[in-house]
């Protein structure tokens, strides 16, 4: 067998719907790939160890860790990023939520905070806080206290189902 | 940090990859959910491997029934084994154990068969391969099918009885018989972290297989209590006799002492069944 291995490869897929054709270096992680031969910059990269969660983003119909994803594993994989379910308005609600309740500071969590909820909030029609928390276990904010996340995923999965709604929390004076 | 270069290839069958294996100088890495590998390569523990993606191996995928075993395919990830009936049924301690695995974002990609080849001595999946005396079968392209009992599998720290020229292809559990009872609990600083102790226990409800993990280089089998237990000794009988089978190191994450104490607390809590009770 001749040199069976290589160091780089082309692959096809779909990333936010759209088809995309590249050839990528076999050490590119699914978000490099993203930010830096896309351009997509929505997804960050964090700890790039697969600890923070910064990079989630949804291959396939499920949530994974870009930085633990070889771009050359997804030929023919359908990848959604925040941009893309920014654009379909698919976690629209969500996203004010996120923006009523000051559920972020920086940011910098945020796009794989949403992906993260986007899931729990397809699969769950009530989840609770605790359940809320599970899910976003594998999500590090360091600015909120994960306080205001939850009450924004909270929120939004009381207002689809047409539940009451927790009140907005004032700041204090 | 961004892996070093990195030679690829997707295998097409079995075949190939065997093939592939085969032909290597033994350092090739196989690349299954990639959730340990792909961060050793980022952190470069692991320099300019070779990789063997074996993600699109139809073969290596499925959850069968065969008489009394359940056969389950090494690229199982870990929310299959949440989501399967069969497994609900038969080996409740995998339904059980994926959800302590890490996030949801890493149980979607991460695999029984990489779990257990890697084996990770603070894993779940390879403490509860142990307790259940499950097979591990390997396959290589000279002898075909090899078939190791979970209980010689495991060698060491990240070290099993795989050659370098196998691919592990499936896990074969006993189902769970009448009388018998499996569970698995662990103590994490955060959900979804590695244990800091953790224990797995599959067989007889009155003298069942004890199986430690974090504890050790490898899942440890807690004869001496398994013994005290066997010989009708009570609960707290056995938990002393922890005393002379783990032997944790001290880490960052706490003392032996420590380790050998929630161990003991870990086996108080699931002999009695009820995880408030019995509290340190």
């Amino acid at each position: 067998m001749t040199a069976p291995f290589s160091q780089s490869v082309e692959i096809g897929l779909k990333v936010n719907g759209e088809r995309v054709r590249r050839t990528v270096d076999a050490r590119r992680h699914l978000i490099d790939f993203l930010r830096l031969d896309l351009g997509l910059t929505g997804s960050h990269a964090g700890c790039e160890q697969g600890v923070c969660g910064a990079c989630t983003v949804r291959v396939d119909g499920a949530i994974v860790r870009g930085c633990l994803t070889l771009a050359v594993q997804l030929d023919g994989a359908d990848v959604w990023t925040v941009e893309g379910v920014t654009e379909t308005g698919e976690i629209a609600d969500l996203q004010d939520e996120f923006v009523a309740r000051n559920a972020l500071q920086c940011g910098y969590c945020t796009p794989g905070m949403l992906l993260t909820a986007a899931e729990l909030l397809d699969a769950a029609s009530t989840p609770d806080r605790t359940h809320i928390r599970e899910q976003i276990s594998g999500n590090y904010c360091r600015c909120t206290g994960y306080e205001a996340i939850v009450d924004a995923i909270e929120a939004t999965a009381a207002k689809r189902c047409g539940m009451p709604v927790p009140a907005l929390k004032e700041a204090a004076e | 940090m961004k892996p070093s270069p990195i030679g690829y290839v997707r295998a097409t069958s079995l075949a190939h990859a065997l093939d592939l294996l085969a032909e290597g100088d033994g350092e090739e890495k196989v690349l299954a959910g990639g959730q340990s590998l792909v961060a050793s390569l980022n952190l470069r523990l692991i320099e300019s491997p070779n990789l063997i993606d074996i993600n699109g191996i139809d073969d290596l995928h499925g959850i069968a029934e065969d008489g009394d075993v359940v056969r389950v395919g090494a690229l199982t990830r870990h929310c299959d084994l949440m989501a399967c009936d069969i497994i609900a049924r038969h080996v409740p301690i995998l339904s059980e154990a994926a959800p302590l695995i890490a996030h949801a974002a890493i149980r979607t990609r991460g695999t029984i068969g990489g779990s257990v080849a890697n084996a990770d001595p603070a894993a779940e999946l390879p403490a509860c391969v142990v307790a259940l005396d499950a097979t591990i079968v390997l396959a290589s392209k000279t002898d075909g099918e090899r078939r190791v009992m979970a209980s010689d599998f495991f060698l060491g720290l990240f070290e099993t009885a795989r050659r370098d020229d196998e691919l592990l292809v499936a896990i074969e559990f006993p189902k769970i018989k009448p009388g018998e009872r499996q569970s698995i609990r662990e103590l994490v600083r955060r959900s979804g972290d590695y244990a800091l102790a953790g224990l797995a226990i599959a067989g007889p409800t009155d003298a069942p297989r004890l199986v430690f993990f974090g504890v050790g280089d490898a899942p440890v089998v807690a004869a001496g209590a398994m013994a005290v237990l066997a010989d009708g000794g009570s609960v707290d009988e056995a938990a002393l006799a922890l005393e002379d089978d783990l032997d944790p190191a001290d880490d960052i994450n706490g003392s032996a002492g420590y380790k050998k104490h929630i161990s003991r607390v870990l086996l108080k809590r699931a002999l009695s069944g009820d995880r408030q009770s019995d509290a340190a």
